[in-house]
C-alpha cells in the first residue's frame, strides 16, 4: 500500500532538483504561536482518508478549527506540500517514508527514520498496525492444513497460488519472498481487484493482499506470518510540520497504538462494505477514547453546491485570466510570423504535458490548493486561446486589410474595426474549447486540494464508490454540457 | 493643364524582382486616367504608391503636387478615394457601416454623416433599405455600388479603382459604367483606374498608359494611343481587344 505514481515521482524528483530557489523564495515565514486552523491532508486511498478523519476529529476535540485537504495525488504531493508548510500533518507509512522518500536502504526502523527525516518534520508515534504484504489463505483452509507461517506453504504446492501482476514484477515480490522461504510453487497472475472473489469463491488457493485491507475481514481470511520479516514493514504514524502546536502533538500523541491490524481491518471494512462515511467511521472509533468532536452535519446537496461552486470558481478565474493575457498577447504578437509560432508551440508542449503532472509541477512553485490548480488551469486554457486568436488575426483576408490601410485607418483603428471583429468567431470558439478542457480538467484539481467537483471522484474512485464518483461526474458532465450550450447560444447572438 | 498623380523615376524590386522602372506618368487632373496591363505588368503596384501602401524605391510621386508624406500618411490616405475589385467590403458590417466608417473615425457628426450617405445612395442609384443589410445580402452589382460609395465618403478628390468592375456580369458592369460617370461628374473627382480590359479603358479614361513587364510602353490621350500604336505591344494589344 502506499505507493507513489512512479512517472510522477521521477519529474517530481527532477523539478524539486531545480526549482528548491523558487521554492525557497515562496516560503512565507510561518508564526510559531499557536494557530487555531490546522490543516490536515490525506492520500488519495481510504485508509488514508479514514486515518485523516480521525486525526482531524482529534484536533477538533481539542478545541482546534480543521481545514480537511483530503485526497492529495499521491505520497510526493502530500509530502511536498507538508515540507512547505501547506499542510500540518498527514498519515505516513514507515516503508514509503524509508523507501520513497528517504531513500533508507534495508529495512529502517522508527528511530532511523527520524533521524534521516528533514528537520522541519516529525513523525508522531504510531497507531500499531503494520499495513504491508501479506499472503492469505482462506481462514477454514488454513485451519485444515495447519497453515500458519508463510514458510509453511512448502509442504502445500497443490494450493493454487496466483498473486497480482504487481507483486510478481516486483523486486520485493513474490521472487524474493519465494527465494528467502524456499518455495518452489508454480505461480499464475490475476488482477488484484479479482483476487479476493476468486479466493472466496475456492477457484484460487493463496494470493496476495495488504495486511489492512477490509476484505480480509469481509471474505474471513487468514494472513500467514512473515516469520523471517522479509516484507518491509509499513506502520502508520502521523508525519508533522514541526509549527504544528504542541498541544495538537499532545492530542494526537493519544492515537498511538490504538489501532493493530484487526482494528484497522475493521474499520476500513466499515467503510468499503457497509458504505459508511469517514466521518461516521472515526467518531465511532474515537467516541470509546472520550474524544468527541463537534459535529459538522453536511448533506449531499450543500457538498454538491460547495463543490460545484469551487468548480466553476477555479475553472472561471483560469478562463478569466487566460482570456485576458492570451487576446493580450496575441495582438502583441500576431504580426510576427517567428515570435506566433515560438509561443504556440510553446504552448502545445504544455498541452502534451499529462493534467496530473502539471498539476504536480505546480507544488514545488506554489504549494497545494486552488492556487496551483488555477495556474494549471490557466496554463490549459493558454493554447487554444491563443492558436485560435493569433491564427485568425493574422490571416484576416489580406484585401479587407489592404483596403482598410487604403481608407485611412490606423492600425489600431484596423485592429478595431476589422481585424478584431473578423477573428471574433475563431477567438471565440477557442475560448469555447479553453472552456470545456478547463471543467474537464478541473475535476483532477482535487488531488493537488483545490476542491471542486473532482473532491467526490477522488474519494468515490479509492472507495470503489460508484455513486460517489457520479456525485462528481455528473455534475462535471453538465457543467461542461451547459458550458458548450451557453457559448454556442452567444455564439449565435454574436453573429446576429 | 495640371496634374492629379505625378510618377518621376519610380523603380520598384519585390524579392529581386525588378517589377516596375523608369515610371514617368502623368495624369492630368479632372480626367480618368486608364492604366491598361496584363496580370504582372505592375498596374496594381503602381496605384497602390499613389496613397502610400507600397513605397518605391527609387523615384519620387507627387498628388496635386504634393510628395507622399513619412508622417501622418492616415490623414493624407483619407484625401484619396479607394475601391477595388469585389468591393471588399467589410463582411461584419452593414453597408451604412461600410461606406460611412472613415466619416465617423474622422469625427463627423451623425447629421452630417447620413446626409452624406443619403447623397451618395441617390447618385450611385441605391435604395435606401440596402443601408442595414450585410455585404452577403447584397448582388454583386449593389457591394460594388457601395464600395464607390465608401471610396467617395469623404470627398476626396482623386479616386484610385482597382479593377473594380471586373468581378460582375456584363450587363451589370455597363450599369456600372454609367453610374461611375455620372457620379464622377457630380463630384468632380480624378480617378487613376487600373483594368486589364481596353474596352473599359476606352469607354471610362480620357488618358490613357499602356503597362508591359513594369515598363510604359505608350500613354498619351485614350484616341491619340488606340489610334497610333507605337510599339509592337501595343498593337498588338489594341488588335486582340479592340477589332
Amino acid at each position: 500500500m502506499a505507493k507513489a505514481y512512479p512517472g510522477l515521482t521521477a519529474i517530481l524528483v527532477i523539478w524539486m532538483g531545480i526549482t528548491p530557489l523558487f521554492a525557497q523564495a515562496q516560503t512565507s515565514p510561518q508564526i510559531t504561536q499557536e494557530r487555531n486552523v490546522l490543516r490536515i491532508g490525506s492520500k488519495n486511498f481510504n485508509e488514508s482518508y479514514l486515518l485523516a478523519e480521525i486525526l482531524a476529529q482529534t484536533l477538533e476535540a481539542g478545541g482546534f478549527e480543521v481545514e480537511r485537504k483530503f485526497g492529495l495525488g499521491g505520497t510526493l504531493i502530500c509530502y511536498e506540500a507538508l515540507l512547505k508548510g501547506e499542510i500540518d500533518a498527514y498519515v505516513e507509512y514507515t516503508g514509503t517514508l524509508g523507501q520513497a522518500i528517504l531513500k533508507l536502504p534495508g529495512n529502517p526502523d522508527t528511530a532511523a527514520i527520524s533521524r534521516a527525516l528533514d528537520e522541519r518534520l516529525m513523525l508522531l508515534d504510531q497507531f500499531g498496525f503494520n499495513n504491508t504484504y501479506a499472503i492469505v489463505v482462506k481462514a477454514e483452509v488454513a485451519r485444515q492444513r495447519g497453515l500458519r507461517s508463510v514458510a509453511d506453504l512448502a509442504g502445500n504446492d497443490d494450493l493454487d497460488m496466483v498473486f497480482s501482476h504487481e507483486f510478481l514484477e516486483r523486486e520485493d515480490g513474490w521472487r524474493g519472498l519465494a527465494a528467502t522461504y524456499g518455495l518452489t510453487a508454480g505461480v499464475r497472475g490475476i488482477e488484484h481487484g479479482l483476487a479476493y472473489q476468486a479466493l472466496n469463491a475456492g477457484s484460487i488457493g493463496v494470493t496476495d493482499a495488504y495486511s489492512t485491507d477490509g476484505e480480509l475481514v469481509r471474505y474471513n481470511l487468514t494472513v500467514l506470518d512473515d516469520t523471517l520479516n522479509y516484507f518491509p514493514s509499513y506502520y502508520a504514524a502521523p508525519l508533522v510540520h514541526h509549527n504544528m502546536p504542541a498541544r495538537a502533538r499532545g492530542l494526537l500523541k493519544r492515537l498511538a497504538g490504538q489501532i493493530d491490524d484487526k482494528r484497522m481491518q475493521a474499520l476500513n471494512a466499515r467503510v468499503v462494505f457497509e458504505g459508511q462515511s469517514f466521518a461516521a467511521v472515526a467518531r465511532e472509533f474515537l467516541a470509546p477514547m472520550g474524544i468527541v468532536a463537534p459535529q459538522a452535519g453536511t448533506s449531499m446537496w450543500t457538498d454538491l453546491r460547495t463543490n460545484t461552486l469551487r468548480h466553476l470558481q477555479l475553472t472561471g478565474i483560469a478562463l478569466g485570466l487566460a482570456i485576458v493575457l492570451g487576446l493580450g498577447i496575441s495582438l502583441l504578437v500576431y504580426r510576427h510570423p517567428g515570435v506566433s509560432s515560438g509561443i504556440i508551440y510553446f504552448c502545445g508542449l504544455l498541452q502534451t504535458i499529462p493534467s496530473i503532472a502539471l498539476l504536480a509541477l505546480m507544488i514545488p512553485l506554489f504549494g497545494i490548493g486552488m492556487l496551483p490548480a488555477v495556474v494549471a488551469l490557466f496554463l490549459y486554457s493558454l493554447l487554444p486561446i491563443l492558436r485560435n486568436a493569433i491564427t485568425a488575426l493574422a490571416n484576416v483576408d489580406p484585401v479587407l486589410v489592404r483596403v482598410a490601410e487604403a481608407l485611412g485607418l490606423s492600425e489600431m483603428d484596423q485592429l478595431r474595426h476589422v481585424r478584431v471583429p473578423l477573428s471574433l468567431p475563431a477567438i471565440f470558439a477557442g475560448v469555447r474549447t479553453a472552456a470545456v478542457i478547463s471543467i474537464g480538467t478541473a475535476t483532477l484539481a482535487a488531488f493537488i486540494g483545490a476542491g471542486g467537483l473532482g473532491d467526490p471522484i477522488v474519494v468515490g474512485l479509492s472507495l470503489d464508490n460508484v455513486e460517489l464518483i457520479l456525485q462528481g461526474a455528473i455534475p462535471a458532465a453538465l457543467l461542461a454540457i451547459a458550458t458548450e450550450m451557453l457559448f454556442g447560444l452567444l455564439e449565435r447572438r454574436l453573429r446576429r | 493643364m495640371s496634374n492629379c498623380v505625378e510618377f518621376r523615376q519610380i523603380a520598384k524590386t519585390f524579392e529581386g524582382r525588378q517589377v516596375l522602372q523608369d515610371i514617368n506618368l502623368s495624369c492630368p487632373a479632372g480626367a480618368t486616367t486608364a492604366i491598361v496591363g496584363a496580370s504582372g505588368s505592375g498596374k496594381t503596384t503602381l496605384l497602390q504608391m499613389v496613397n502610400g501602401v507600397l513605397r518605391p524605391d527609387a523615384g519620387d510621386i507627387f498628388v496635386f503636387g504634393q510628395p507622399i508624406p513619412g508622417q501622418g500618411i492616415e490623414k493624407f490616405r483619407r484625401g484619396i478615394g479607394y475601391a477595388v475589385q469585389s468591393a471588399g467590403l467589410f463582411p461584419h458590417m452593414s453597408a451604412e457601416q461600410n461606406v460611412t466608417l472613415v466619416a465617423r473615425l474622422e469625427g463627423w457628426d451623425q447629421d452630417r454623416v447620413a446626409a452624406r450617405f443619403a447623397e451618395l445612395l441617390e447618385e450611385v442609384d441605391l435604395p435606401g433599405d440596402v443601408a442595414q443589410r450585410l455585404p452577403r445580402e447584397l448582388s454583386g452589382g449593389q457591394q460594388q455600388r457601395l464600395g464607390l460609395c465608401r471610396a467617395l465618403m469623404l470627398r476626396p478628390r482623386l479616386l484610385l479603382l482597382d479593377e473594380p468592375f471586373s468581378a460582375v456580369d456584363p450587363i451589370t458592369r455597363v450599369e456600372l459604367y454609367e453610374r461611375f460617370e455620372y457620379v464622377k461628374q457630380a463630384e468632380g473627382v480624378s480617378a487613376l483606374l487600373v483594368t486589364h480590359d481596353l474596352r473599359e479603358a476606352r469607354r471610362l479614361a480620357e488618358y490613357l498608359v499602356i503597362l508591359h513587364a513594369g515598363v510604359v510602353q505608350q500613354q498619351g490621350p485614350t484616341r491619340d494611343v488606340l489610334g497610333n500604336p507605337e510599339s509592337a505591344y501595343v498593337e498588338s494589344l489594341v488588335a486582340s481587344q479592340l477589332d
